[in-house]
């Protein structure tokens, strides 16, 4: 029994990506250490829940790094193909929750399919470019951006702007980094652009138009929409330099921030650790994103590089969204702040998705040999 | 194309991208960093002091209100606690529903729920708003038992003013009720005025209103305290932060002396009238009475509609203050001050002697005196004695208007005496100037001679309060010195116990010669020995001085007055009285709305007044009911009529 221990132990190691590792573990203390004190006044089940949520993070993020990628390749079509079903799914017999249709219901157990499309888009669209990588024309663009726009329409009409749009950065940063020309793209920044006013009035929900404006002009609505963000900076400025110190945070002891272990934990992180410890998650985010870059640099094949590019960007922009979101320069959207935020879905989509990382780059080189 | 060499680029292409990828990523970094940096460096204090505005609120505690006792420690007005009612419309779900339910279990009146309507207009929505004041102990016990069925609603010891001696002194006292949208202008002003007094009014809801309880408001109130509490977002309290104390309002103690005041008012019964008591040694006030008068425990917890429309409606008017707003047209004892006027400014002699033949012609006009066929050979000490019309006539006109209305404005007629209490009304001291400023049209504005003759008996244009008239009085007896009319006699403070004494110092000089003064004392001594005013005097053990006068309200045009006049065309009936003689410890003007002639109406309340302050006790005082033998000269009779809007009566029919 030990030895049969040790090689496993030896193996899980084998695939561990050291740097990833220690900087999710970081961001993961980070997380315990403030969803601690944003909710010990409610007792410590929640915390007891997140301890849980991340050791089934950590086991689906080695379980991940020990598949080949090519394994990993195998599945990219079927779970497409089978998000996109329960987001049909959802569009006819979705469960509504405050106004949107995001869940199907399973009887014991409710799904988000937006969730499972996340890692989805992402595999689909690198397994489609390395499919057809010797051979690649103007085509398979055209339908990469139908695989992309397929499930972001089905989002879109839940309605849910916000999951839309990061499921749409993730399938374009792989577009991008398939060799989408410079050109097309700046055409399309430019049509974007002129039929935003179009898309404002005709396709935006009030309440996402609501959002926008309360970002342009929180004191228009103290009370209303512009609350979150009104309190959440509040937060955020008066931790000043160096906080005021974990567990001291009069905004979150006293719940003047909404959704404070969730959405808007930031803002209670923020507060209790100042700049200093804004800096430092910052500097995390970035050293993640960096390493996961490094990686994708690496990388021996197309949809390696393609798949551990986007993983990385697209898990930088979730965390700048939120951050921007919760210090007021984004609408609020429901986007959580990785490995921080309370909630098992994101933290394991995330941790698959540093698992993918960590597989890529420790089976690079048996696929050179 | 070699593959590889495609391949190659490719790859190149790809990891130029990724370093453009990287490059973005640092640049949103340091986007939000700037941000970050912004919030929490630049705008750090501001952001800090609004988590502490959110986190900390300031509930204020109302101090207690100073108390307010007379000379000689009677409470007149103090404070109590008692259990109120109250609802948080906020924590409410329904309100009416709960008021139904309240209902059943407590005594609420459609009044109360009036009431509590209106100040649910007024109020804030998380303040607690009573529906019912001054619950008993057994409705505060039932209430008690089920108080978890009303989430919302609690009880709540609140202090309330309470003025022991109800009706007694209304006017000078006052009363205070709820703050209106005035009373803020009011508050605010007084408080950039006197930076260093710590005016708050924050959490009070109640304010002096008019007498003393508005003159003294910043005495009386107090300094707010106020607790500092941590609050969540729900605004439960979550701890106390720190905790100020308040500081009590000072108490006033009043040179009102309650007895008399008491005696004094029953004095007047139902008549309508006014007395002022003074001590002519330092302006202080010992009686100050307005007939009929109110209760101000009706205003202080908002009064009611109908005992509002009730004081309002009263023909009555219990709500002025004849004593201090009220002018009357001052009549015969207008003489004295004429005479000495004639004295201090050495136009006539006192011996100086005039043959009244019943009537004084001028210009055309024929002025007469009540007394068919005159007084015959009249002096000044004749003239006030038997208070002879056409003396005075002749004097006026030898004066001339400006002589008088210098003299008289030195002894403070026409001009607000300053006493402690707002409302004060100046009167008119008719002059020429006085003339001009009152009409605009210029026939209107002429002064005329035949004016200053009906000036002279106190008739014409002339009106004064009674307090005018007692200050004047006083003045006199003071050779000149003029002492401001007080009610508070010192301010105590209700921490400390520090007695802090109202200054009293002669504002203004005017020297009167002794000789001259005594001589109109001698002369009003006489008016009570053996003129208008020996009947109401028979038998004083003191020796007093005093004058009657009679204030037209109407123009007979030459009828005789005869009882069938509407009772409100009555003349006003006055008297001003000093004693002891020798050394004046007590002035008071008395005057009863249409009362008929001032013998009989007023001068028996004076010598009621005087023995029981002199004496200590008090006489039947039933006044003779005929006296009319002792009335000559006092109903000016034949006048004028009067001009159109001049004199300023309190009460016209």
């Amino acid at each position: 029994m030990p030895s049969y221990l040790k090689r496993q132990a030896s193996r899980v190691r084998a695939h561990l990506d050291m740097p990833l590792f220690v900087i999710v573990l970081l961001l993961m203390g980070v997380g315990l250490v403030t969803v601690y004190s944003a909710t010990y006044s409610t007792g410590m089940g929640r915390l007891d829940n997140q301890i849980v949520n991340m050791l089934i993070a950590f086991v689906s993020m080695l379980v991940v790094a020990r598949a080949a990628p090519q394994k990993i390749m195998r599945f990219a079509l079927p779970l497409y193909l089978f998000s996109l079903a329960l987001l049909i799914g959802v569009a006819l017999f979705g469960v509504s929750v405050n106004g949107s249709k995001r869940w199907l219901s399973l009887g014991f157990v409710r799904i988000q399919p937006s969730e499972i499309m996340k890692v989805a888009m992402p595999l689909m669209l690198a397994w489609f470019f390395h499919k057809y990588e010797s051979e690649l024309t103007r085509r398979h663009f055209v339908i990469a951006a139908c695989i992309l726009f397929a499930p972001i329409f089905l989002i879109l009409k839940q309605p849910d702007l916000g999951t839309s749009l990061l499921i749409g950065a993730a399938g374009f940063f792989v577009i991008f980094f398939a060799g989408l020309s410079w050109k097309i793209m700046l055409g399309m920044g430019a049509f974007a652009a002129a039929a935003l006013p179009f898309f404002w009035n005709m396709a935006l929900h009030d309440y996402q138009r609501r959002r926008v404006l309360t970002l342009l002009n929180p004191a228009s609505d103290p009370l209303g929409a512009g609350y979150h963000i009104i309190q959440s900076t509040i937060a955020i400025g008066s931790g000043g330099p160096f906080g005021k110190g974990w567990m001291n945070g009069t905004q979150t002891h006293l719940e003047f921030i909404p959704e404070k272990h969730t959405d808007f934990i930031f803002a209670v992180f923020s507060e209790e650790w100042g700049l200093a410890g804004n800096i430092t998650l910052l500097v995390l985010f970035f050293l993640l994103t960096a390493r996961g870059l490094a990686i994708a640099f690496a990388a021996p094949t197309l949809f390696s590089r393609l798949l551990a590019a986007a993983i990385s960007l697209i898990s930088f922009i979730y965390a700048f969204v939120n951050m921007g979101m919760v210090s007021g320069i984004l609408p609020v959207v429901g986007i959580p702040l990785p490995f921080i935020s309370y909630g098992g879905t994101a933290l394991v989509t995330l941790a698959v998705g540093i698992g993918i990382l960590m597989s890529i780059h420790t089976h690079r080189t048996r696929i050179e040999k | 194309m070699n593959v590889l060499q495609q391949k190659q680029r490719e790859l190149t292409e790809f990891r130029r991208r990724l370093l453009f990828a990287a490059f973005f990523a640092f640049l949103l970094s340091g986007l939000l960093f700037a941000r970050l940096f912004h919030l929490q460096v630049n705008l750090h204090e501001h952001y800090s002091s609004r988590a502490e505005s959110n986190r900390i609120s300031l509930a204020p505690i109302v101090p207690n209100r100073g108390n307010i006792t007379d000379r000689n420690g009677v409470i007149l007005a103090r404070n109590y606690s008692a259990f109120t009612l109250e609802i948080t419309p906020d924590q409410t779900l329904d309100l009416d529903a709960a008021i139904d339910a309240l209902s059943a279990l407590i005594d609420i009146q459609p009044k109360d729920k009036r009431r509590f309507r209106r100040l649910l207009k007024e109020a804030k929505t998380f303040e607690s708003i009573p529906i019912r004041t001054r619950l008993t102990d057994e409705e505060v016990a039932r209430f008690t038992a089920r108080r978890h069925l009303f989430p919302g609603v609690d009880i709540k010891a609140r202090l309330f003013r309470q003025y022991p001696k109800n009706a007694l002194a209304a006017h000078a006292i006052g009363y205070i009720s709820r703050i209106n949208d005035d009373d803020m202008d009011w508050i605010k002003r007084e408080a950039a005025s006197r930076p260093d007094r710590n005016i708050n009014y924050k959490g009070g809801t109640l304010i002096g209103k008019v007498g003393l309880e508005k003159q003294y408001e910043f005495e009386l109130h107090g300094v707010t305290g106020h607790e500092q509490i941590e609050v969540d977002a729900a605004g439960r309290a979550v701890r106390v932060l720190s905790h100020t104390a308040p500081v009590p309002g000072n108490n006033l103690v009043l040179t009102l002396d309650s007895a008399l005041q008491e005696m004094a008012e029953a004095a007047f019964g139902q008549r309508r009238g006014a007395l002022v008591a003074l001590d002519p040694r330092d302006g202080a006030v010992l009686a100050l009475v307005s007939n009929p008068a109110f209760d101000p425990n009706l205003f202080v917890d908002g009064i009611r509609l109908d005992d509002w429309d009730e004081l309002n409606g009263n023909p009555d008017k219990p709500m002025l203050n004849r004593a201090i707003h009220s002018a009357y047209p001052p009549g015969s004892t207008f003489k004295p001050l004429m005479a000495l006027a004639a004295l201090s400014q050495g136009r006539r002699s006192a011996s100086h002697t005039i043959a009244d033949p019943g009537f004084f012609s001028f210009g055309g006009r024929v002025f007469m005196d009540d007394k068919v066929g005159g007084h015959g050979s009249v002096d000044m000490f004749k003239s006030i004695v038997v208070s002879c019309n056409t003396y005075y006539y002749q004097l006026a006109n030898e004066l001339g208007i400006d002589a008088i209305a210098r003299f008289m404005r030195e002894i403070g007629l026409g001009m607000r005496t300053d006493i402690d209490i707002p409302g004060e009304n100046e009167g008119v001291l008719p002059s020429p100037e006085w003339k001009a400023r009152r009409f605009r049209d210029r026939e209107q504005q002429k002064w005329y001679a035949g004016e200053t003759i009906s000036v002279g008996i106190g008739q014409g244009y002339n009106a004064y309060t009674p307090l005018q008239m007692a200050h004047a009085l006083a003045n006199v007896l003071n050779h000149g010195r003029v002492f401001p009319p007080h009610l508070v006699d010192a301010v105590v403070d209700a921490g400390t116990g520090e007695t802090r004494k109202v200054s009293v110092s002669a504002t203004r000089q005017t020297p009167l010669e002794p000789e001259h003064v005594d001589f109109i004392k001698r002369a009003m001594a006489g008016v009570n020995r053996e003129g208008t005013g020996a009947r109401a005097f028979a038998g004083a053990s003191y020796d007093s001085g005093g004058k009657t006068g009679t204030a037209q309200v109407y123009s007979l045009k030459g009828q005789r007055y005869a009882g069938k006049n509407k009772e409100r065309l009555r003349d006003h009936s006055w008297f001003v009285a000093f004693a002891p003689l020798e050394a004046p410890r007590i002035v008071v003007a008395v005057l009863v709305e249409n009362g008929g002639f001032g013998s009989t109406s007023a001068a028996p309340i004076a010598r009621q007044v005087f023995d029981y302050y002199l004496l200590g006790r008090r006489i039947d005082g039933s006044a003779p009911e005929d006296a009319a033998g002792a009335e000559e000269g006092d109903a000016a009779a034949l006048l004028l009529p009067s001009p159109p809007g001049a004199p300023n009566h309190a009460v016209l029919p």
